[in-house]
């Protein structure tokens, strides 16, 4: 970082000193352009944040959920106002059953319960670091709920008001309908991609994408409409009365008509990028257009048609309007396509539909149920990336 | 030497012949999938011919309503209802409802001071009391007419039946009700609108100046390439996702900011509580700021280096080059994305939901800290009643929310056709 003016005239000192003012060549500090291009990598850093933010909030919601306890209502009164020193009450007929070992709160007041002997329950005062007090008659009971991680992915049923987190029937139900949704999306799809890619005249093609643009561009909550007041009516005359009103299988057929779109974009993307020589050596050997597009074309774009399925498999995994309305309100373990269940996505918004109220127990869980999500989606979409880059088959 | 030429020519002849027998199972192969090809692309074509005419056979057709009083034989010396004199009106109330509910009225607003569209009302809702009792689609109306006539006829001898189209002028004038025949959508078009208003403020400079810099400054270092990766991954995420982080971020642990009240802002804090437009308009930002950070990256790309090195060369820095060059040529991209991605957010219920849409309001909207509702979501909570009517209504909502997205997608192919260029 030489001064050049210096080096150019070292005996005039006067034009040297004129000339360094005018032609300092140095490079100069602009600090707006630095600020800039903070304020740029900002922006950029914001994403970053997002997943970080998206993480954090999911984990730390989850961590509560699975270890604080959480207090039930049983909505069952003690009969008698207790005293500080009783470690002996009668509780009413009425609410929740109150089981042997649990913990139980009355006011501010944690208590284990040791027995129970009919409506009388004998426990441990101011457990927890409580303070033992009295209560007056009619006090209502919260019973403690811990769920652990092996019983919220194991257990079966997930019924909230009386303790029971397996998250099982919502994964099944997910799975029922993604399945669904794929066995309609995939095939169509492909076809779809294949006629496009290889068949259809520039004329068919200018008139069929904007058709498949406007597919995808319709909101989800008016193919839930669609599902609800078409499809499953649609079923029913099928099928008949195995169909209930909500199920599965209209969900799932109608997320299928939703990710068709992105199913043939993508993999006529991949078709596309194949280069023409392979099908004219194809051509060339004699083989039929078919024979071409299905054993040339169609496995030389394998990757990306195989990322195109997994990016359809984790939309249809993360579709919530569709399944919210039209596959039915309440966990059900189930296989079934007909029966109503409700999936993961599906519960996240019946659960937040009202105002849910903060470190409530379903509040809890739907950070769970998130989290399960957001790994699953995540998880789908990194191995589509992988798939891309490790299968890609590279021409010049 | 002979013999084996002889024996290669018989083979010759046969592989032409399993060839040639081959060949026409090939061609019936190659048509019959061709066919298939040709019909999964028609199931496209069908499925959005199907839903098109299943929104439009529930936003029109008749129904059968059924009045407390018949307003024929409310009518006054042969003068209909709708043309009555405003004391007219008033008797007519007067003499058909309780003493109780007339004062009740009276107490409210006296109805000396009662204009006379407002007792109108009053006579249409309290005394003829109209009430749907069910409903027919287009198609059902047009090809089974006489056969809901005569079901009518049977199950509700008192109904009249009427061809309502759902989607009128009202209904798009109207604020939510929850009456189905005076439902409205005005609060939630007005709603979208400032969440969209919203979004797009945070989410356009925050994505175009992530893709500047990612398209012109970053370096090919390990921290950029998780950014990318990382943008990547984001778009992939389900919107649902992004309403829990809504709700844990924007709604609760902003909430002095979002409700309004840490700027003395207070606009109903005892419901609204952080659920309010900004948190929405906020987690819509973040769900398409990945789509508009790809969407102008690629618009970036394509303005041709030649430009640049032209603009260098001139001893611009490095930022005129990017505002004065880069930037104006790469704008119809970028704003073709950008309306792509806030019709993507325009739809979005699901996040929405989560964040705590209010379920049922009828006030507008007065600024961003107000309790809001939105159009999906107003046909996501007339889709779930389970009476007819809110069905129709869903579906006069559906064609409203279609035909503004129509209009935002328009603007984004005319922009896309009339400013782009090619180097």
């Amino acid at each position: 970082m030489t001064n050049r003016s210096e080096a150019i005239t070292p005996q005039h000192v006067v034009a040297n000193k004129l000339s360094e003012k005018k032609l300092n060549l140095r490079k100069r500090q602009r600090w707006g352009e630095n600020v800039i291009q903070t304020l740029l990598f900002v922006s950029a850093a914001i994403s970053i944040l997002t997943t970080i933010g998206t993480i954090y909030v999911l984990g730390k919601e989850s961590i509560n959920f699975f270890a604080s306890r959480m207090w039930e209502e049983t909505n069952k009164p003690i009969v008698f106002t207790i005293e500080a020193g009783e470690s002996t009450f009668r509780v009413g007929d009425t609410g929740g059953e109150i089981e042997e070992g649990a913990i139980i709160r009355i006011n501010q007041e944690s208590m284990l319960v040791k027995s129970i002997n009919g409506n009388v329950l004998l426990v441990e005062r101011g457990y927890d670091g409580t303070e033992a007090t009295a209560h007056e008659a009619g006090t209502g009971i919260y019973q403690g709920v811990k769920v652990s991680l092996l019983e919220f992915f194991t257990n079966t049923k997930w019924i909230p008001q009386i303790g029971e987190f397996g998250i099982l029937p919502l994964i099944s139900a997910t799975l029922t309908v993604s399945f669904i949704a794929m066995l309609v999306a995939l095939p169509i799809g492909i076809c779809i991609a294949i006629y496009l890619s290889e068949y259809a005249s520039q004329r068919a093609r200018s008139i069929l994408k904007p058709i498949l643009e406007v597919l995808a561009g319709i909101p989800t909550v008016v193919y839930a409409y669609f599902a609800l007041t078409l499809m499953t009516p649609f079923l029913q005359s099928i099928f008949g009365d195995v169909v209930q009103i909500y199920n599965t299988a209209s969900a799932g057929i109608v997320i299928g008509i939703l990710v068709v779109p992105l199913v043939s974009s993508m993999s006529e993307d991949a078709l596309h990028a194949v280069p023409d020589g392979l099908r004219q050596a194809a051509y060339g050997l004699g083989a039929t257009k078919l024979e071409t597009a299905t054993k040339v074309v169609l496995p030389a774009a394998i990757s990306g048609i195989a990322a195109a399925f997994i990016v359809a498999i984790s939309r249809a995994i993360g579709e919530t309007m569709i399944v919210a309305l039209a596959a039915g309100a309440g966990p059900n373990f189930t296989f079934n396509p007909f029966e109503s269940a409700e999936t993961m996505t599906g519960h996240i918004v019946r659960i937040s539909g009202g105002d849910i109220s903060y470190d409530s127990i379903d509040y809890n869980s739907i950070f769970a149920i998130g989290l399960v999500l957001f790994f699953i989606t995540l998880i789908l979409n990194i191995i589509s990336q992988r798939v891309v880059r490790r299968f890609r088959e590279e021409y010049e | 030497m002979s013999s084996k030429q002889h024996t290669s020519l018989a083979e010759k002849t046969k592989s032409t012949e399993t060839f040639a027998s081959n060949l026409s199972r090939r061609r019936r192969s190659g048509r019959v999938w061709l066919l298939i090809f040709q019909a999964s692309t028609l199931i496209g074509i069908v499925a959005l011919t199907a839903l098109l005419i299943n929104i439009i056979d529930g936003s029109f057709g008749y129904a059968a309503i059924q009045y407390s009083i018949d307003p024929e034989t409310l009518a006054v010396d042969g003068v209909p209802l709708e043309e009555l004199s405003k004391e007219e009106l008033e008797r007519i109330f007067q003499d058909n409802v309780s003493k109780g509910l007339y004062r009740r009225y009276d107490s409210e607003v006296p109805f000396a001071e009662r204009s006379r569209e407002d007792v109108l009302a009053l006579v249409q809702e309290r005394v003829v009391a109209p009430e749907i009792v069910q409903t027919w689609g287009l198609i059902d109306s047009i090809t089974k007419k006489d056969e809901i006539l005569m079901d009518v006829q049977e199950e509700y001898p008192d109904a009249a039946v009427e061809f309502v189209s759902w989607l009128t002028t009202d209904f798009v004038r109207n604020p939510q009700s929850s009456e189905p025949e005076k439902a409205g959508v005005r609060t939630a078009i007005l709603g979208s609108l400032f969440v969209i208003a919203v979004t797009i403020l945070f989410a356009f400079p925050l994505g175009v100046g992530a893709a500047i810099y990612l398209e012109e400054y970053a370096t090919d270092n390990a921290f950029n390439r998780i950014i990318r990766t990382n943008i990547n991954n984001l778009a992939g995420v389900p919107s649902i996702i992004y309403g829990i982080l809504g709700l844990a971020i924007f709604v609760r642990a902003l909430e002095a900011l979002t409700s309004g009240t840490a700027f003395g802002i207070i606009d109903d804090p005892t419901t609204a509580n952080g659920r309010t437009i900004i948190s929405a308009g906020l987690t819509l930002a973040l769900l398409i700021l990945p789509l508009v950070i790809i969407n102008s990256q690629e618009a970036i790309r394509a303005v041709p280096n030649s430009l640049r090195q032209a603009s260098f060369g001139l001893g611009a820095t490095k930022w005129q080059t990017i505002w004065s060059h880069v930037l104006p040529n790469a704008l119809p991209g970028i704003l073709t994305g950008t309306i792509l991605a806030v019709s993507r957010a325009f739809g979005e219920t699901a996040p929405l939901v989560v964040v705590g849409a209010a379920t049922f309001i009828t006030v507008d909207p007065s600024g961003v800290f107000s309790k809001f509702t939105t159009l999906p979501i107003q046909i996501y909570q007339w889709t779930a009643r389970p009476q007819d009517e809110f069905r129709n209504i869903a579906a006069a909502a559906i064609i409203v929310l279609l035909i503004m997205l129509l209009t935002l997608n328009a603007t984004a192919v005319l922009l896309r056709n009339r400013y782009s260029r090619r180097y």
